[in-house]
């Protein structure tokens, strides 16, 4: 099976499913030439200018226009250049897309996915890095999908377009060119709303999304050898939460650390630690714990901040093993 | 008007391509949406539905504007004082009233939105929130999703001059320049958004004049004139299907009702100054450019206003009396089921 | 057919954030015709200030709200009455279908709690020991297998384990789970003789053994006394009046009696009942099988009782102004206490009866008394009185001598105490008698006498008791 990586997923994911359907297509900033991150890269020469179309400068109509287009019967992919430009695009997001089918008892609907690439690389500063997931979690109607690697990048992607509600596909930067895994060569979904178990153990469980899951994975390795078995449970879809898989998750250890990236106040770790609490409550065997950056607005350039703001296996690990001793 | 012979004055709505039957047809959808706004106020204040947005005062300029589309083709995302718009291009007074008293059988939202949020994929009224302004850039991605098909239409949003200030108005109408869209444009000009006039509104300049500076035409009309707004947007369609673009109507029209059931306007303006609008307003307009056609007379309207009232007794019982949705049908629709 | 039905109007929600309106002017008075859609009044609210149509055509019938009067929406404020062909116009659809809507989500709220992994509703929780409770448990040391559990599936809830802390019941088995700490830590240093006091066990293979404070078993939940408030009760006043029953004016003329006539003197003393409580604990469980009844150690005091009033006859005597009545018969009034009042039924010839004799008796008239079933003749005829304060906590008290009779005893709560022995400190359980003396009869000499041959008999009891 051919190794790709996260990016390519992405990429490849947008071909097969352009060639597959021609209502399917791509709008966004400098989407032509390939996109800022690389994204759409050499799609423009497959498919033409008018199915890979430049935007002028303007969020809310990048994702108005995509809305009206899937009103009309397209499949819009409309791309967001970083996560942190989301918000000119916030009140059609959340007022519209989210509520079309609903508003219209089912009349209207609307099948947009809009991507964003978020998550710090590392040089970033406060406007290239930001987690913004948790403004949109929480709100009925939208789904939200963060995949983790190549594999569930790739299958994630095909099946928000072919979703018929409006998907806002999270794709973390730091991702795209460190995470490769492999990817088969046919057609393939990974269906939205389920959670995936990445490393199965029986001391601590680690619920987590994005990079963050490949953090887990690598301090799991380090606490194999001092004896903590650690279950890694990879939330790959937001909204809906996968909530069977993170209750049993939670019944295999009793102990939980919810690990993300986005801040920890209001962060998607809360809904999920007030769900196990609510529904898992006689599973416990220790506190529900999270491990995130602190709740300042964005995380500053400077290599000293960085440090102390971002998450790395080192600081999961550290976590793990508190925990593990409770 | 004044001042030109019968003759003169019978060719302007053939002249236009209008026949005697289409012009008829205007008038009465016009009076019966205004029979229609005037009954949903009276309920309101009866405490026997919760809201009414009135748009007396605009319904020749809307009814002209339907007229002036295709109504089998085109796609309208029209805003909440359409009502007039809205039965022109095909959706019953009955509707009207089931969505006024949010009725499970309401086709626009099956009693979940407000009225006057119109939505009804059949008559293709794209379905329209609160948040003002939002439709226009989805009309243009209407727009550009027909032409990639390669079907020929337009795409038709109306909005108030207020929701003309929203950024996504400019977005809107930016993106439809650069991609030279089949769009209209149309702001019904109506002088107030809730209590800020015009001139608080928009700088010393007329809405019209955006559209250059987003590369495509701009039109000022005189919204009490029906023929005229007919002819302005019939160009303007003939423009977008041309392939030259969108264009940007702006309808000089008055307000004549509150901004809602919940707005006191003797507030921020006189009656004095409702009461000239009132006598300036474009059904009344039309009413004596029928009549001095010969096309019209009192026995008419007589006929007409009872028929009309019929309609709308008609429509308010069965809208009072159809049953609600049921309590589950809240959970239903957040997704595809 | 036509069918006249009186409609209230009530004032309607003119705007979001409206509750209420005041009526300007009425526009129609009562006969008046009303067409539908008439404007019948002018309302004024903080928003909007509107002419109200009439919803309904018919005759005004009769005006609620006066103008210049408020009223909330949703008040009527006129009543119409309306002519109709058919009477199958809607009632008010607004309120029931409301109404609908929120039953409907609180019957699909019920049914939606039963999912979950934590919700086990019908499995059994009574061990099911959350955070909470264990912190209290862990810091009050309570035995949460003896807390009765009121929550889902019997669970022990905080407040379960609140209250029986707030009741002192934790205290009494302490030492049950062996956790009171330094009680249990024997110092097996100390010698195995103790003055006066057999010592059938070593110190340090002494078994932990709990210690009941009370003799007479009451009630797990002794319900607090019922006040019946009768009369009327005068808001405002802070107060509340209880009827005198028969019975407590009777025990009041006898406790009035008593204390005026009878000088009261009092001593006490306290006595080493570890081997008591040995002794009570190995039998009590066989005993309650053969016999049906507690082996309390009421029964055992009993004796120590009858036995030293037998050596020393003089306190189980009558004042009779000029004489001393001393008498043979041995009938020891108990204080057996109901939620009304304390009675005191008799054993009579208690000093015929051997302990199980006497446990026996003890239990029959404490039924009686709780069943309200005591006869007058169980009731007379006691020439000495025990009383078992311990079974309230107490560790002294003045009582109150029971006219005629010349002293009274109680027997207090049993506490593990450090005491002195061989010049070396020993946990051993003590209790307090107290003794209270008509000092007409009695004087210090020879109740001190009396209560260390009590003591003597309660310290003697050890593993080679026979009860019978």
């Amino acid at each position: 099976m051919p190794v790709i990586t996260y990016l390519e997923g992405i990429r490849s994911a947008m071909r097969e499913e352009m060639e597959r359907d021609p209502r399917v297509f791509v709008l966004g900033e400098d989407v032509g030439k390939g996109g800022v991150l690389n994204a759409t890269k050499g799609l423009r020469d497959l498919f033409g200018e008018d199915r890979v179309l430049d935007t002028p400068l303007s969020e809310s109509a990048i994702v108005g226009v995509a809305i009206g287009a899937a009103m009309y019967g397209l499949r819009p992919i409309a791309e967001m250049q970083f996560a942190d430009f989301i918000f000119p695009a916030a009140n059609q997001i959340i007022s519209e897309a989210a509520k079309i089918r609903y508003r219209s008892n089912n009349d209207w609907s609307c099948p947009v996915v809009i991507r964003a690439p978020y998550g710090a690389t590392g040089g970033g500063s406060l406007y290239h890095s930001q987690c913004p997931e948790s403004v949109f979690f929480g709100t009925p109607g939208l789904k939200i999908v963060a995949p983790s690697t190549a594999f569930d990048a790739k299958g994630l992607l095909k099946a928000a377009v072919r979703d018929d509600d409006p998907v806002l596909y999270f794709e973390h930067k730091k991702c795209y060119l460190s995470v490769s895994d492999e990817v088969p060569d046919h057609d393939y979904e990974v269906p939205i709303g389920k959670a995936d178990v990445k490393r199965e153990g029986t001391d601590v469980t680690v619920i987590t999304y994005g990079m963050t899951v490949h953090y887990a994975l690598k301090a799991a390795d380090v606490l194999a050898k001092e004896g903590v078995d650690v279950h890694v449970l990879d939330l790959r879809t937001l909204q809906p939460l996968d909530r069977e898989a993170i209750l049993e998750a939670t019944a295999k250890t009793g102990k939980v650390l919810i690990v993300h990236e986005d801040n920890k106040t209001g962060g998607v770790g809360a809904e999920i630690a007030a769900l196990i609490a609510e529904e898992a409550f006689d599973e416990l065997d220790a506190p529900i714990r999270r491990l995130c950056p602190p709740d300042v607005p964005a995380v500053a350039i400077n290599p000293v901040a960085e440090s102390f703001f971002l998450l790395n296996p080192d600081k999961v690990a550290d976590a793990i093993r508190d925990l593990a001793r409770y | 008007m004044d001042g030109l012979s019968i003759d003169q004055r019978l060719l302007r709505h053939r002249a236009t391509g209008l026949t005697d039957e289409q012009v008829l047809s205007m008038y009465r959808t016009m009076v019966l949406a205004r029979l229609y706004d005037e009954r949903a106020h009276l309920l309101q204040r009866a405490g026997k539905v919760p809201f009414h947005i009135s748009g007396i005062g605009q319904e020749a300029a809307q009814v002209a504007a339907a007229f002036a589309l295709d109504r089998e083709r085109d796609w309208f995302l029209p805003y909440y004082r359409d009502y007039a718009f809205v039965l022109a291009v095909g959706m019953t007074v009955r509707e009207l009233m089931l969505a006024l008293f949010a009725k499970a059988e309401d086709p626009n939202s099956g009693g979940r939105q407000m009225p006057g949020h119109f939505g009804c994929r059949r008559l293709r009224i794209v379905t329209g929130s609160s948040p003002v302004g939002t439709q226009v850039p989805h009309a243009v991605g209407v727009a550009l999703a027909a032409r990639m098909r390669g079907d020929e239409l337009v795409a038709f949003v109306s909005f108030g001059e207020g929701a003309s200030n929203q950024g996504d108005f400019h977005e809107g109408c930016n993106f439809a320049g650069v991609h030279r869209l089949p769009v209209i444009f149309f702001c019904e000009n109506n002088q107030y958004a809730i209590s800020v006039p015009y001139s608080k509104q928009v700088g010393r300049a007329r809405i019209a004049d955006r559209a250059v500076g987003y590369g495509f035409t701009g039109v000022r009309v005189d919204g009490n004139d029906a023929l005229e707004v007919y002819r302005v947007v019939r160009e303007a369609r003939e423009r977008a299907i041309a392939g030259e673009g969108p264009t940007l109507v702006e309808v000089m029209t008055y307000r004549l009702a509150p901004h809602s059931t919940a707005d006191d306007d003797l507030l921020y303006r006189t009656r004095e100054e409702i009461d000239e609008h009132r006598a300036r307003d474009g059904i009344v307009q039309f009413r004596r450019y029928l009549t001095e056609c010969g096309l019209w007379n009192d026995e008419k309207e007589q006929a007409l206003l009872a028929e009309a009232r019929a309609v709308v007794d008609e429509a308010t019982q069965y809208a009072d009396r159809a049953p609600y949705p049921r309590p589950e049908d809240t959970l239903r629709h957040v997704y595809a089921e | 057919m036509t069918d006249v039905k009186t409609t209230p109007i009530v004032v309607p929600h003119l705007a979001e954030t409206i509750v209420s309106a005041t009526v300007a002017k009425w526009l129609k008075r009562p006969g008046d015709r009303v067409e539908a859609y008439e404007p019948i009044c002018e309302l004024f609210t903080d928003k909007v200030n509107v002419e109200m149509p009439s919803p309904v055509a018919g005759v005004l019938v009769e005006i609620l709200v006066p103008e210049g009067r408020q009223a909330a929406v949703g008040e009527p404020i006129c009543v119409i009455a309306e002519e109709q062909a058919d009477s199958a116009s809607p009632n008010i659809p607004g309120r029931s279908a409301a109404l609908d809507g929120e039953e409907s989500f609180r019957t699909a709220a019920a049914a939606a709690e039963g999912g979950g992994l934590g919700r086990r509703d019908g499995v059994d929780m009574r061990a099911r020991y959350s955070p909470a409770v264990l912190k209290l448990a862990a810091k009050y040391g309570v035995d949460l297998t003896r807390v009765p559990g009121t929550g889902l599936g019997g669970r022990v809830t905080r407040k379960d384990v609140e209250r029986y802390i707030a009741e002192g019941r934790h205290l009494g088995q302490a030492s049950a789970n062996g956790r009171s700490g330094p009680a249990d830590s024997t110092a097996s240093a100390v010698s195995d003789k103790t003055a006066g006091a057999a010592q059938p066990y070593s110190i340090a293979e002494m078994p932990k053994v709990p210690v009941r404070t009370s003799g007479l078993h009451l009630v797990e939940h002794p319900p607090t006394p019922r006040i019946e408030i009768e009369g009327h009760d005068d808001t405002g006043r802070g107060e509340t009046f209880i009827d005198v029953t028969p019975m407590r004016n009777l025990i009041a003329s006898r406790m009035r009696q008593s204390v005026a006539e009878i000088p009261h003197a009092w001593t006490m003393i306290e006595v080493d009942v570890t081997n008591l409580v040995l002794l009570r604990n190995k039998l009590k469980e066989e005993f309650y099988r053969q016999e049906g009844i507690n082996l309390t150690y009421l029964a055992f005091v009993l004796k120590a009782v009858v036995n030293a009033i037998k050596d020393y006859p003089i306190i189980n005597s009558v004042w009779a102004t000029d004489k001393i009545i001393v008498k043979r018969d041995i009938n020891i009034s108990l204080a057996v206490g109901t939620e009304d009042a304390v009675l005191t039924p008799v054993i009579k010839n208690a000093d015929q009866k051997n302990i199980a004799g006497l446990a026996r008796e003890i239990d029959i008239l404490t039924k009686k008394a709780r069943s309200g079933k005591l006869t007058l003749e169980d009731m007379q005829g006691g020439t000495f009185t025990v009383n078992n304060t311990g079974s309230f906590g107490s560790i002294l008290s003045y009582p109150i001598i029971n006219y005629p009779q010349a002293a009274i005893l109680t027997f207090e709560s049993i506490v593990k105490r450090p005491v002195v022995i061989n010049d070396m400190i020993a946990v051993r359980s003590m209790v307090n008698l107290c003794l209270s003396l008509d000092h007409r009869i009695l004087d210090g000499v020879i109740c001190g006498r009396f209560l260390q041959r009590v003591k003597e008999n309660l310290e003697s009891f050890g593993p080679d008791t026979q009860l019978y």
